[in-house]
């Protein structure tokens, strides 16, 4: 799952300092050329500080999310109503965690270690997406997360496949093949329930009723008042403003919906001839801004749950790095 | 197959479908809460091969029984009384150490017997025992690896080892009565359970003696998982994994 990025007011790096480097113009020069060219940028590459900068903090947060993500469908894995949906469904948040470290060692290849990325994390410093700050309630909402966060994130994630850093371009090719499984099997799981008992069809309503909204806005803030996008674009960590992201997600899934006979909570939502795509109504952006200072319904249970494990789990990663040393030891002597 | 044979088949694969059902619930708590991403992936993996090895257990009980009930139906449509794991998976969690002790003990006998019904003359049990015996090696070998990271890591580790021992010691018994109430159908199949307790308690001992642990004492057994006598463990799993399905008992899924 993708979070486009989130402005948090620090760049989650303590070493790092607030004043803009002046790079060497001749390696400037030099690097936006590739970079126009669409070359990939390689871990040893010459890359100006900004670029570093701006890649750790959407890539940590892209894993962040992968992590926080496992948490709300976490929250049904017990309570799947099939063995066949239990599976799948582990099946699937455990692709999550394996995104997340795909991502976390492409983030670590810019030079931030991955407790580093993860203190920033429990802390407050780094974001993860908005999306995860909702709550499960239903099961239900382990169809719509599939069919819309999953949807929302392939949007995201396919242009990414091209993005001028290699390592994260890499990472983005298998797990948008992964997302696409996922987006399927939400749909699918939608598509039972509301073609199912009217309790279902209520459930699948109220899932598309409380997603649909947080989804439109994992794209980000709107384009006017998104300030780095045109550097980010330039720099092709973006190939999509987030603007169109989103307006292609709302083309594609209003006849998704259409066909589940399920109705997008949208009192404005058109179809525009003209432009050949909906219209649609007004983002709530207080709520979106407020989500991503932290204070999203469920925020803080996530980032409770997150430093509960990693801090319970202390004892067990000592003991293994113990463990590992008293081997080499024996190894050596 | 007579019909009492038959019945008995029935019980056994009910028994082994419940092992990996509850087990595997259990490595469900987990997901997201591990102590790292990597040991969050190996439980989940754990935990899939398990609820995979309970779908083909239960769905052969299920034709067995003959009363149309499928995988599902057994998982969520019976009460405790009528489930039939043994109390060792049942318990629960507690702290990763406690985890790895219930796993290591069950998954080592687990696969001493999996060898066995790979034996068999059941076709059915066979196929699902060799199929079950690779994802279940690995299950031995990596709890194993646990228990001796634990227990030669720090004197934390050490303890925390011991003490989830300690706690799961009392059910290992109960894990070689497996056969009792259908040992009729057992010879019948040709499963042959003679030998496999030394060999669980030498691998065992040979474990924990690299984990510098010392052998749990020899106490009570405790019994009854096998007649749906539980834990007080059991229960709230149960309600929980059943919650769906019993609320909206005229829903597919």
């Amino acid at each position: 799952m993708y979070t486009t990025e989130l402005k948090s007011g620090s760049d989650g790096g303590k070493k790092r300092s607030k004043v803009e480097i002046v790079e060497d113009p001749a390696k400037l020069a030099a690097f936006e050329a590739r970079v126009a060219a669409d070359e990939f940028i390689e871990a040893k590459d010459w890359m100006p500080e900004a670029y570093r900068k701006t890649l750790v903090r959407q890539i940590s947060q892209h894993a962040h999310s992968e992590i926080v993500g496992m948490l709300p469908e976490g929250n049904w894995l017990r309570r799947a109503p099939s063995l066949k949906r239990k599976a799948i469904l582990l099946a699937k948040i455990q692709d999550e965690a394996g995104h997340g470290l795909y991502l976390y060692s492409a983030a670590e290849t810019l030079g931030t270690p991955r407790d580093e990325m993860i203190e920033a994390l429990h802390s407050g410093k780094a974001k993860y997406s908005t999306i995860f700050n909702y709550p499960t309630l239903t099961w239900a909402d382990i169809g719509a997360i599939g069919w819309l966060v999953d949807g929302a994130a392939i949007m995201n994630q396919v242009p990414l496949q091209r993005t001028s850093y290699g390592p994260y371009a890499r990472a983005m090719v298998r797990v948008c093949k992964e997302e696409s499984f996922h987006q399927r099997q939400g749909y699918e799981i939608m598509t039972v329930m509301a073609n199912g008992t009217d309790a279902q069809k209520r459930m699948a309503q109220d899932a598309l009723n409380r997603w649909w909204w947080p989804s439109l806005m994992m794209f980000g803030p709107p384009d006017d008042s998104s300030p780095n996008t045109e550097r980010s674009m330039r720099w092709r960590i973006k190939r999509d403003t987030n603007d169109e992201l989103r307006q292609l997600f709302v083309d594609v899934t209003v006849p998704q919906a259409e066909y589940l006979n399920l109705s997008i909570p949208d009192a404005d939502l058109k179809f525009n001839k003209e432009k050949d795509g909906y219209d649609f109504g007004e983002i709530d952006w207080d709520e979106f801004y407020a989500v991503v200072r932290g204070e999203g319904p469920v925020a803080k249970e996530r980032i409770k749950a997150r430093t509960d494990a990693w801090e319970e789990g202390a004892w067990v990663r000592e003991a293994a790095m113990v463990h590992a040393q008293k081997q080499s030891k024996k190894d050596a002597a | 197959m007579s019909p009492q044979l038959k019945n008995q088949l029935y019980e056994l694969s009910v028994r082994l479908g419940d092992d990996a059902l509850i087990l595997g619930q259990r490595l469900c708590e987990w997901c997201g809460h591990a102590p790292s991403t990597e040991i969050d992936l190996t439980l989940s993996n754990l935990g899939l091969d398990l609820i995979g090895q309970a779908r083909h257990f239960l769905t052969y009980a299920g034709e067995l029984e003959g009363k149309g009930r499928d995988e599902d139906g057994l998982a969520f449509e019976r009460d405790a009384l009528d489930f039939k794991n043994c109390l060792l998976v049942e318990q629960p969690n507690g702290d990763f150490a406690q985890t790895i002790a219930r796993h290591f003990l069950f998954s080592t006998w687990q696969l001493l017997f999996l060898e066995q019904l790979a034996q068999t003359n059941d076709e059915t049990l066979r196929a699902i025992a060799r199929k079950s015996i690779k994802e279940i090696s690995y299950h031995a070998s990596i709890s194993a690896q646990w228990v001796i990271r634990l227990g030669d890591g720090t004197p934390e580790s050490h303890d925390r080892m011991m003490n989830g021992l300690d706690w799961m010691w009392r059910f290992v018994d109960e894990l070689f009565l497996v056969q009792e109430g259908i040992e009729d159908v057992c010879e019948n199949i040709g499963l042959d359970l003679s030998s496999i307790e030394n060999e669980w308690r030498n691998k065992v001992a040979a474990t924990l003696k690299e984990a510098t642990l010392d052998l749990p004492a020899d106490r009570k057994g405790i019994f009854g998982g096998r007649v749906g006598h539980h834990s007080e463990h059991l229960g709230p799993l149960l309600s929980e994994m059943q919650s769906l399905p019993r609320t909206y008992n005229d829903a597919n899924w």
